[in-house]
């Protein structure tokens, strides 16, 4: 990228980046708040209509607009940052679904129970499971494993210490296994053992 | 023995196995994890299986949008 590079920051480059932007942004704000998605997205390009000619290079612009949605993001959990409590964690601490899996052996005929156990789930149950964790906890692990930001990255977005990023990931983890099996009773998946 | 300072129980590995895949331990602790590895097969289920988590965690991601939520964003982005 050399300095003559004509770069394009012009209302109209905005609106065809933005647009064609729409179903990333969108999924992502859906995968961090229960409700309110949209609104974040309009925020969200609010913020980077103004600040487009920050952006450097063309080819980051996608990036760039998810970037400035977690902005949006972390404003909400401050302003929410009195309702959001710890969770209380020491008994999620422990719990391990690949022990729990072995133990309760839901799928008797699986040989390959953990992969088989897991293939139940769509995209829908997933966020349905995700929404139950706190959104100190399912932020951090959302914007880890679902959209692939670095732990470090994470923690600048977020503007928390790397180290109280890393335990959330760690806690949400823990969470989101203990509650996608305790989904997975509610839904049936472990009919076997109701039924004896 | 100076061994055993390194080597560390089951709960203490299985703890540490998300930050270990994330690379986000202490190269000691990274050690002590891989040491345990190295014998626990019941341990190397747990972290295969925290492997797969975090592709099926990756995998279910979409990028889906419901018409009238596209439109109404499409919209929105031409009144800016
Ligand atoms: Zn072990």
């Amino acid at each position: 990228m050399g300095e003559g590079e004509v770069r394009d920051r012009s209302r109209e480059a905005f609106q065809r980046l933005a647009a064609a932007e729409l179903p990333a942004l969108y999924s992502l704000a859906r995968r961090l708040v229960r409700d309110g998605a949209e609104d974040m997205v309009q925020e969200a390009l609010l913020h980077g209509y103004r600040s487009f000619g920050s952006l450097k290079e063309d080819a980051t612009g996608g990036r760039w607009l998810k970037t400035i949605l977690v902005n949006v993001f972390r404003d909400q959990l401050r302003k929410r940052a009195r309702s959001v409590e710890e969770f209380p964690v020491d008994e999620v601490e422990e719990f391990s679904l690949y022990r729990t899996l072995i133990d309760e052996d839901p799928l008797p005929y699986s040989d390959t129970l953990h992969h088989d156990f897991l293939q139940a789930f769509d995209k829908d149950d997933v966020r349905v499971v995700l929404m139950r964790l706190p959104e100190i906890y399912r932020g951090p692990l959302v914007l880890r494993y679902m959209d692939g930001f670095a732990t470090k990255q994470i923690a600048r977005l977020l503007d928390t210490p790397l180290g109280t990023i890393l335990a959330r990931i760690h806690r949400g983890r823990r969470l989101f296994e203990k509650e996608l099996w305790i989904y997975a009773e509610e839904i049936g998946l472990l009919r076997q053992e109701a039924v004896r | 023995m100076t061994e055993s300072k390194r080597v560390i129980p089951c709960t203490e590995a299985v703890r540490q196995l998300w930050d270990y895949l994330d690379d986000a331990i202490s190269p000691e602790d990274h050690d002590k994890v891989e040491r345990h590895l190295s014998f626990c097969r019941k341990c190397c289920g747990e972290l295969e299986f925290g492997q797969e988590i975090r592709e099926f965690l990756g995998s279910k991601t979409s990028q889906e949008i419901p018409p009238e939520v596209k439109a109404r964003l499409e919209r929105f982005v031409e009144e800016l």
